[in-house]
Formats: structure tokens, sequence, C-alpha cells
């Protein structure tokens, strides 16, 4: 009742108006400039993104130029640093950088996947959609409360219950044994990597979770249909179908960890030394040399020694990046091949 | 009977199988509930932490020097207010239309392609590097750290952010809206604006908040850009506190009322990044 009486209240409104209006509709015909104007910004909006990556490619080596002068490529692999003397070498902060990063990807490779398991194959479905938004959540949370929370709360449990017990047990072990030397203060090296990990585990996770669900179901349920357990699917189905966006994911948390700069600013302690290989010593990473020191730097080599390193963090996270960019295409282009 | 046929090795074997499933699932139980551990932990201690530091004066008062009886974020609230709201204001449009492009004229050509890689890009470049940029092009030529040169740096992060999310809520909207609108002979600019990207809208709101979160928390683009400033100041020529960067500066202090307050920002950051995700959310699922 009430909506037929709505619909013929709406088709008199639609009679009225053509009735009132009576001529072709060309009111409403706007300029012929506005369409060229509106496509031209457009067109201008993605030019200056282009821009924008040419802009810091090219300020950045511009600024590093004098460092560059000086000390070439054996900046890559000289460890001094030294603004009295005004020598420098990155040695200790790429090292810092990498080491962070990779332990912070032994960590939280295996964590995700897990993740990915759990949401794709597991999850009764009401806890699906609860559980994503918490691990997307972990993602949003800022890098500065990870740092101050790793610093303050998380570094000195790891001091007594992980580091100290490590070391009593490991003494005198070979290798292992150096690893873990130096004093168990919990900032250093291993926090660093922790912090890191648990920031990229929800990236990697919902890549991982993504490229799960584009597997074609037809193909899960062939594998069950003959008898495999939910592992042998994921591991010998899904995982192999997948493999390039699992892979292409990992690379892009590689990209966070690499110029992540507050988390490790807080806990890797910003010391530049490379004395021992200790994961508990206190070390330096690039992104937390820059925060440190860049503000106090003068003018000069020591400003330019430091834009030279964010030249070399800036190249390193874009070739992963990169990397991680084919790898997922590559994935979706098959994807479209096969089904 | 059939089941006579299964030796003992075979049996084995299954068994094994099972048990592997069964470890591998248990495992990957584990792997969920350390995830979501983490998060609990983190919001807990900054519920514990942060909520002592809170009062009225926090919110009323500068930023104290060391060893002060009294002192709030004041300035830095307002800082990061400022320059996070004008920072969006400038990077929103930028970004809007370089998504409008990517989805409605770039699809298939160079161009387009190109500058989706790059955004790409962008979107993980460290944001310490955003910082040495602005650095190196703004506060070198004007010869001081400026809350301007903060709004540019966050802005330079909001774009590909937005970029991104325009994108992908234009090119969900089916093509038959947009034959329909061009078969009645509306412009393109006004079949992006007033079809397209209207129906796209929520979805490209939600791209704006998740930008807005993601700069309010960011501290390393600002360290070298808007520096900071210990007292209050609206003017963009000059250097500007912000949330972020004070709590790096009094966390890492010795000084108790420092600490006291940088978990109070703690506390207050990560309540408003977290707010704003959510409010995304909902507003996404609403519409979809």
């Amino acid at each position: 009742m009430d909506a037929t009486l709505r619909a013929s209240q709406y088709n008199e409104k639609i009679m009225e108006r053509s009735d009132a209006r009576g001529r072709p509709p060309n009111r409403r015909r706007s300029s012929p400039w506005a369409d060229a104007v509106f496509s031209l910004l457009a067109h201008a909006a993605a030019i200056l993104t282009l821009a924008l990556l040419a802009g810091i490619i090219v300020s950045l080596i511009i600024g590093a130029a004098p460092a560059i002068q000086k000390f070439g490529l054996g900046f890559l692999w000289h460890a001094e640093w030294d603004p009295v003397q005004d020598s420098y070498g990155g040695l200790v902060m790429i090292y810092g950088t990498l080491m962070t990063s990779l332990i912070a990807l032994v960590i939280a490779v295996p964590v995700s996947f897990g993740i990915a398991l759990f949401l794709t194959e597991l999850s009764p479905l009401w806890l699906k959609r609860p559980l994503g938004i918490a691990i997307e959540l972990l993602a949003a949370v800022p890098s500065i409360v990870y740092g101050m929370w790793g610093l303050l709360v998380f570094g000195p449990i790891l001091a007594t219950y992980v580091q100290a017990p490590l070391q009593s047990l490991l003494r005198g072990v070979p290798l292992l044994g150096t690893l873990v030397s130096g004093p168990p203060v919990g900032i250093g090296i291993l926090s660093a990597g922790i912090i890191l990990a648990i920031m990229v585990i929800p990236f990697i996770a919902s890549v991982m979770r993504d490229v799960f669900d584009v597997t074609p179901p037809m193909l899960k349920e062939s594998a069950f249909a003959l008898g495999s357990t939910t592992w042998e699917v994921v591991y010998q189905v899904v995982l192999p179908y997948t493999k390039t966006g699992v892979i292409g994911g990992i690379m892009l948390g590689l990209g966070r960890a690499l110029g992540e700069t507050m988390a490790v600013t807080f806990v890797i302690g910003n010391t530049n030394q490379l004395n021992s290989l200790s994961l508990f010593e206190a070390a330096n990473s690039i992104s937390s040399a820059l925060a440190n020191e860049f503000a106090e730097a003068g003018a000069g080599l020591h400003q330019a020694s430091l834009i030279y390193l964010g030249l070399v963090l800036f190249f390193i996270t874009f070739v992963v990046l990169a990397l991680s960019k084919v790898l997922l295409s590559q994935l979706k282009k098959n994807e479209g091949g096969r089904t | 009977m059939s089941a006579l046929a299964f030796d003992a090795s075979k049996l084995e074997h299954h068994r094994r199988r099972k048990r592997v499933n069964a470890v591998a699932l248990v495992l990957s139980l584990a792997a969920m509930t350390f995830g979501v551990f983490w998060l609990m932990w983190i919001l807990f201690e900054t519920f514990r932490l942060g909520l002592g530091g809170i009062a009225l004066a926090t919110f009323t008062e500068m930023t104290p020097p060391p060893q002060a009886e009294t002192g709030g974020l004041a300035n830095a609230i307002f800082g990061s207010l400022a320059m996070v709201s004008l920072a969006t204001l400038l990077g929103t449009p930028i970004g809007i239309m370089a998504g409008i492009y990517l989805a409605e004229y770039g699809q298939k050509g160079w161009l387009g392609s190109v500058t989706r890689f790059i955004n790409d890009i962008l979107l993980s470049a460290p944001s310490i590097v955003i910082g040495l940029f602005i650095y190196s092009v703004v506060v070198t030529r004007m010869k001081s750290y400026s809350g301007f040169a903060g709004v540019l740096a966050l802005a330079l992060i909001v774009i590909p952010v937005v970029i991104r999310t325009t994108e992908n809520m234009l090119s969900l909207i089916p093509n038959a809206l947009r034959e329909a609108a061009y078969a009645l002979g509306t412009p393109k600019w006004r079949v992006v604006m007033t079809i397209t990207l209207k129906s796209a809208w929520a979805g490209v709101m939600t791209g704006i908040l998740l930008a807005l979160a993601r700069i309010a928390g960011e501290t390393a683009p600002l360290l070298f850009t808007a520096l900071s400033n210990q007292f209050w100041t609206s003017n963009l020529g000059q250097p500007m506190a912000s949330l972020p960067v004070t709590i790096f500066k009094f966390a890492m202090s010795p000084y108790e009322n420092w600490q006291k307050l940088a978990w109070a920002g703690v506390f207050i950051i990560t309540m408003g990044v977290l707010a704003l995700n959510i409010l995304a959310r909902v507003l996404f699922r609403n519409k979809h």
C-alpha cells in the first residue's frame, strides 16, 4: 500500500519534471573544457606520484654527494663512524639493519604461516572476522608504541626470563656461546628483531591469508577427496599453488622491517660497535642512526654520510619491495591462466 | 575383508599422517594465539601505564621541563592535530585524483602500470627517507625546521594510501554503471564525479581514515622536518611540537614526570588510531 503510493508519487514527480522542461535536456551540458581539465588533473596527479619517487632519489643523491665522492662504495664495508675525525663508514648500521630484519623474518614467517593457515582452514566462520581484524589492528598500532613498550616493558622481561637463562645454558658452547655473550639487559639486536617480528607478522599474515584464499576450491576439494589431511592439503596443494604470492608477502614484510625506524630506535641501543657478533649487544641500524644523529649533525660530511646511509636504505627497500610486487603480480597472472 | 589387506606398516603410515596433521594444526592454533597475545599485551600495558598519566592538565598545560611538578601535552596534541589534518587536506585530493587516473584513465597504458608499481613501493617505503627528502628540499631552503615541512612530509605519506584505496574502490564499481551514464551522453568527468566516485565514496572515506590513522602515529618523518617545540605555536613557519616526537623525547629520558607523560601520550595516540581504524571498518561494512 505504502509502496504503491510512493511509486505513484514518484511517477507524478517525473511527469511534472519532464512536462515542466518540455525541451531537450541541454541545460545540464557542461563546458567542453571541463572534461579536458579533469583529465589533465588526473594525469597530473599520477605524474606527480612518479615525480615524487624521482625527487626522492635525486635529492638523496645530491645530499649524499660529498660522502659518495669521499668514500665511494667502500662506505659500505667500513665500520668506522667517527664524527670527530670526520671519517665515516656504514657497515655497523647496514649490518644492524640486515640482522634485525633477518631475525624478524625467522620469527615472523612461520608464525604468519600458522595464522594464515588458521584463518583460512581451521577457524570457525564466526571467529574469522574478529580474528582477522585483531591481526590488522596489530598492524595499525603506531610503531612508537611498540618502541616504548619494547624498551620499558618487554626489554626487562626478555632480559630476565630469556637472555639470562640462555646465557647460562650456552656458556662455553663454541658458536652459540658467542651469539649470546654480552650484557643481558634486554636492549640490542635480538630485542629489536623480536619487536620487528611482532610488527611485520600482520603484514605477512594478511598477504598469506589473501593468497591462500585465491586457491581454487576445486583443487583443495580434490585433494581432500583423495583422503589428504588438512595439513597435506595446505602443504602440498595450497602452498605450491600460491608459492610466488607467499614469497611476495614475505618480501613485503621484509621491506617494512628494513625501513622501520621508531620501534628499532628505542630498543637497539644506538651504539656504533661491531666488536662482537653477540645478539645481546647494543648496536645500531640505518634508520635509528638517522633518527638519533641527523637533527644534530652539522652540515658537511657527517650529514652527507647520514644521507648516504638513507640512500642505501632506500635502495635496499626499493629492490625488496619491487621484487615483492613482481612476485605478487605473477600469482595474479597465473590465477587468470589456470582457472 | 579388504581391511585385512592393510598391513601394519600402512596403518602406521596412516597414523603418522594423522599425527603430523594434528601437530601442524595445534601449531597453527598456537601461532594465532601468539599473534593475538601481543595485541592484548600491548593494549593492556598501554591502558595500565597510560591511564595513570591522563588528567585534565594533560590536555590544558604545555610540555614541562624535566622534573617539574605539573605539565601536560597540550602543545603537542595541538601540533599533531594541526599537522595531521592539514596533511590530510593536502594529500587527499592529490591521492584521489591519481586514484581516479589509475582506475578510469590509465588501466592499460604504460603510465598507468608504472604509476601503480611506483605507488605500491611508495606505500611501504621507509618513512624516515620521506623525512630526509623534505629536509633537503624544504628545510635546507627555508633554513629552518617548520611545521609546514612536517605537513608536507606527512602529506607525502597520505598520498599513496589514498591512491591505493581509491583505485581499488573505483574498480569495484561495475562497468555497466559507467556505460549507462555514457549512453545518456554524460561527459566523462561527470560520470566519474557523480556516478563512480559517489558510489565508491564509503570505500574512499575508509582509505582517508586509514591514512589519517597512519600519519597520526608517524614519528620518523617529523624528526627533522617539524622537529619539536616546548611551547605552544600555531605558526607553521616555526618548529612545531607533535605527540609522537614528544613521546620519543620523553620516553628516552630518565625523568619520571616525562616518562609518565610519554605513557599518557602513547595512550592517547593508540586509542585515537584504533578508534579511527574501527570507524573505518564500520563505515566500510555498512555500505558494502
